[in-house]
């Protein structure tokens, strides 16, 4: 038994030995790898990649110059995206060539998780992008992305600035109007918001579909990280004052107490629905929100179907983003100049960038792009009544800031919001919720202490 | 003498080939279990896990640091959830599957049609636990018919979810449990009182023995073996339940942890972070708790058995 497991862990260290002074490839790879959560990126890269040639019957895609791009697509739900994820890139050194992953796909809650590992590709010091090519897009695009050492790890090609989207046919009965401009006055702080809430109760509408609407604008404007130095969970005064809201909109029905993303909260968005709003950033708008509205999916989106039309946007009472996919080279990778390639493609190239935008109401990551459409009175958004919403996006934008972000957002995030909707609906009390929270997190991240002062 | 020598030789010879045939066994069950389990084991007394799924910490060999955190934690809570939920379901079931085992294998009832009604029964076990859970998740969700029915009625509030009361939940699950294992159990209990001598019975009726005494002073106490076969296997199936209460409330046991069974909390040690210490720290207290409580069923039943036994003797 012994002498068996002396020599499994003789070859395991000798594998791990061989893994470490083995030289890889960097170029000609013959298959790109890419890995995703759903299908947002696949649709660009299809539609807007210039070396796409055609997609094959087995889902894989061919370029031009006959490389073939392979996509795995795992749902992010309960973690499993990046657990996939975890697993391959864990073993990538020792993975045959062409199943290396190239580029994996991903989002903020978690960016630092693989920003500050080995397995991220500097994509200036590796990849030979260029200070210059990358000057268009957003700062706290590129800050979510900096390593702890400094390092650029990745590129986005969107900028999710958020906003507060509203029914325009409950605003005209409710509010009388439903010019943005008037309507931002009744959201313009929470105070104002509480009253607008009020109004709609009154009027027999919800403020908001459930209890998870508001928490990033209040979580993203967060003074401090939810974690400290020591590991420490320290609660910021935001997220006290979104779970008094939340109470308080549960309590007197301001909500329909829905959970994000649940048959509800989606529903809620559609015809049948009675809420004024929601809070959504950029590909929310046009991704989500717009094909919830719809009365009939299978028929074209245009007005007449569905609420088309009748949504609006205003600023809302803070400035917030949500979300947001960064594009990352991985290390082992064997296409680098592909990858960087992508990358100035997708996320630098202002005619590419502009078109994206005018195609798809998409916010993309390019100030001067986005500038220009800004300032043109021609352009507008059908879904949204013609309203040019990429003027509130551009003022959005500017305004967010990154002070508070941790790699653990995510889990704390799903915890924090499971643990309180115990509280909200009256289940438990205030306390035991906080106490759920730290032990379901503690499962979830061993390393983390609850704060003792 | 030397004719002997060799017979014991030949006999050594043949007994070398039963033991090569039967090693591929021996060794499969080492490499795929024998050394799982005590790795298992082994772990539990070591700080290992990756820290977001990601970077390694440990092993670090911590004594049983783990097994206090996890008793200092909500592991009884989590246990006995384990254990209502289990009950809630095996009651009802244990019930119905003897009344309907009792009825099918009446001869006197003269039931036509036993085949369907047996295979209706065990129907629902053969669905997905997956699938039944998603079902039930819809007829009883926030959207779901159910709630706009006892909304329709003027039972409940507007947005009442049952999934976010603490005993709705349960009772969904029992009763998804109940509904998924009673055609088990019922065609198990029909083999075991098939297994009974039928002239017992006809005696006790000749002697003028009601339908209940035959029932409880015969069926039942020759029905002991097979009855304690079926409750300690489903005991076992209980502490091990999973895939319902984990679809039904996304994994997170809400509301108030109240549904969370110790085969989610060890999922959840092992989905975001890789916990081997602690979650080989829950399969080793899992281990010995179903190992105690089948003891305990089995001995105060079989104690009593061997009390009547003596009786009858005497």
């Amino acid at each position: 038994m012994k002498k068996l497991l002396v020599s499994m862990l003789l070859v395991v260290v000798g594998l791990v030995l061989i893994a470490c002074t083995e030289s890889y490839e960097t170029d000609g790879g013959e298959v790109l790898v890419i890995r995703a959560w759903n299908t947002e990126f696949q649709d660009r890269f299809r539609a807007y990649y210039p070396e796409y040639k055609e997609t094959k019957t087995d889902g894989t895609d061919l370029l031009k110059d006959g490389t073939v791009v392979k996509w795995i697509i795992t749902p992010n739900e309960n973690n499993a995206y990046q657990n996939a994820l975890d697993q391959d890139l864990l073993n990538q050194s020792s993975a045959a060539q062409n199943d290396r992953i190239d580029i994996f796909l991903i989002e903020a809650d978690y960016a630092l998780k693989y920003v500050n590992s080995q397995y991220s590709l500097d994509i200036k010091a590796d990849l030979g992008i260029t200070d210059a090519q990358l000057s268009n897009q957003y700062k706290y695009t590129q800050e979510i992305v900096t390593s702890s050492d400094g390092k650029l790890k990745g590129t986005s090609w969107q900028a999710t600035p958020g906003l507060f989207a509203y029914r325009a046919d409950i605003a005209r009965e409710v509010l009388g109007t439903d010019d943005p401009v008037e309507v931002q006055k009744a959201i313009a702080n929470w105070d104002k918001f509480d009253e607008t809430a009020e109004d709609m109760k009154a009027a027999g509408y919800n403020m908001l579909a459930g209890y998870d609407d508001a928490y990033r604008v209040f979580s993203n404007n967060m003074s401090k990280p939810w974690v400290n130095a020591n590991n420490e969970i320290e609660v910021d005064q935001n997220i006290t004052r979104w779970i008094e809201q939340t109470k308080e909109y549960t309590t007197k029905g301001y909500n329909k107490g829905a959970s994000l993303w649940d048959s509800v909260w989606q529903s809620e968005q559609g015809p049948s629905g009675k809420t004024f709003g929601f809070f959504y950033s950029t590909w929310g708008i046009n991704f989500t929100l717009l094909g919830n509205s719809l009365a009939n999916p299978d028929q074209p989106a245009e007005v007449g179907n569905g609420l088309y039309g009748e949504w609006r946007v205003a600023k809302g009472p803070q400035s917030w983003y949500w979300g947001g996919t960064w594009i990352v080279g991985a290390k082992y990778s064997d296409n680098r100049t592909l990858v960087k390639d992508v990358m100035l493609k997708l996320t630098t190239d202002k005619a590419i960038m502009k078109k994206i935008t005018v195609d798809t109401q998409d916010y993309t990551n390019h100030k001067a792009a986005m500038l220009e459409l800004a300032n043109d009175p021609e352009f507008g958004s059908a879904f949204l009544g013609g309203q040019n919403h990429i003027k509130l996006f551009v003022e959005s934008a500017n305004a967010i800031s990154l002070d508070a972000i941790s790699p653990y957002d995510q889990g704390i995030t799903e915890t924090l919001q499971a643990a309180m909707k115990d509280y909200f609906v009256g289940t438990v009390t205030l306390d035991k919720a906080w106490e759920n929270f730290y032990t379901n997190l503690k499962v979830k991240h061993p390393e983390l202490k609850e704060k003792t002062s | 003498m030397e004719d002997k020598k060799k017979k014991k030789f030949n006999n050594n010879m043949y007994s070398k080939w039963g033991y090569i045939f039967i090693a591929p066994f021996f060794v499969i069950y080492g490499i795929f279990s024998v050394i799982p389990l005590a790795m298992t084991i082994y772990y539990s007394f070591f700080e290992y896990y990756f820290s977001m799924g990601l970077f390694p910490v440990g092993p670090n060999f911590i004594g049983f640091a783990n097994y206090t955190e996890l008793l200092a934690g909500p592991f009884w809570q989590i246990l006995g959830n384990t254990f209502i939920m289990w009950g809630m379901g095996f009651v009802p079931q244990i019930v119905i599957s003897l009344l309907l085992a009792v009825w099918f294998t009446d001869s006197r009832l003269k039931l036509k049609g036993l085949g369907f009604f047996k295979s209706v029964i065990y129907m629902p076990n053969l669905v997905m636990a997956s699938a039944f859970s998603m079902i039930f998740f819809m007829l009883f969700g926030q959207n779901g018919p159910i709630v706009k029915a006892l909304f329709d009625a003027g039972i409940v509030a507007e947005n009442f979810d049952i999934f976010d009361t603490v005993w709705g939940t349960r009772a969904v699950i029992g009763f998804m449990n109940f509904v998924m294992w009673t055609g088990n159990t019922t065609i198990l209990l029909m083999a075991g009182i098939m297994g009974i001598d039928p002239t017992l019975m006809e005696a006790a009726e000749v002697d003028g023995a009601s339908r209940s005494q035959i029932f409880f002073k015969i069926t039942m106490p020759l029905l002991k073996p097979i009855f304690i076969f079926v409750l300690i296997t489903s005991m076992l199936g209980g502490l091990q339940m999973y895939d319902v209460p984990a679809i039904l409330t996304n994994q997170t046991g809400s509301p108030d942890n109240s549904n969370l069974t110790i085969m989610m909390r060890l999922q959840q040690y092992l989905q975001n972070s890789s916990n081997y210490g602690m979650s080989g720290a829950i399969s080793v207290l899992l281990f010995i708790i179903g190992g105690a409580a089948s003891l305990l069923v089995f001995r105060s039943l079989i104690k009593n058995d061997l009390v009547s036994l003596d009786k009858v003797g005497n």
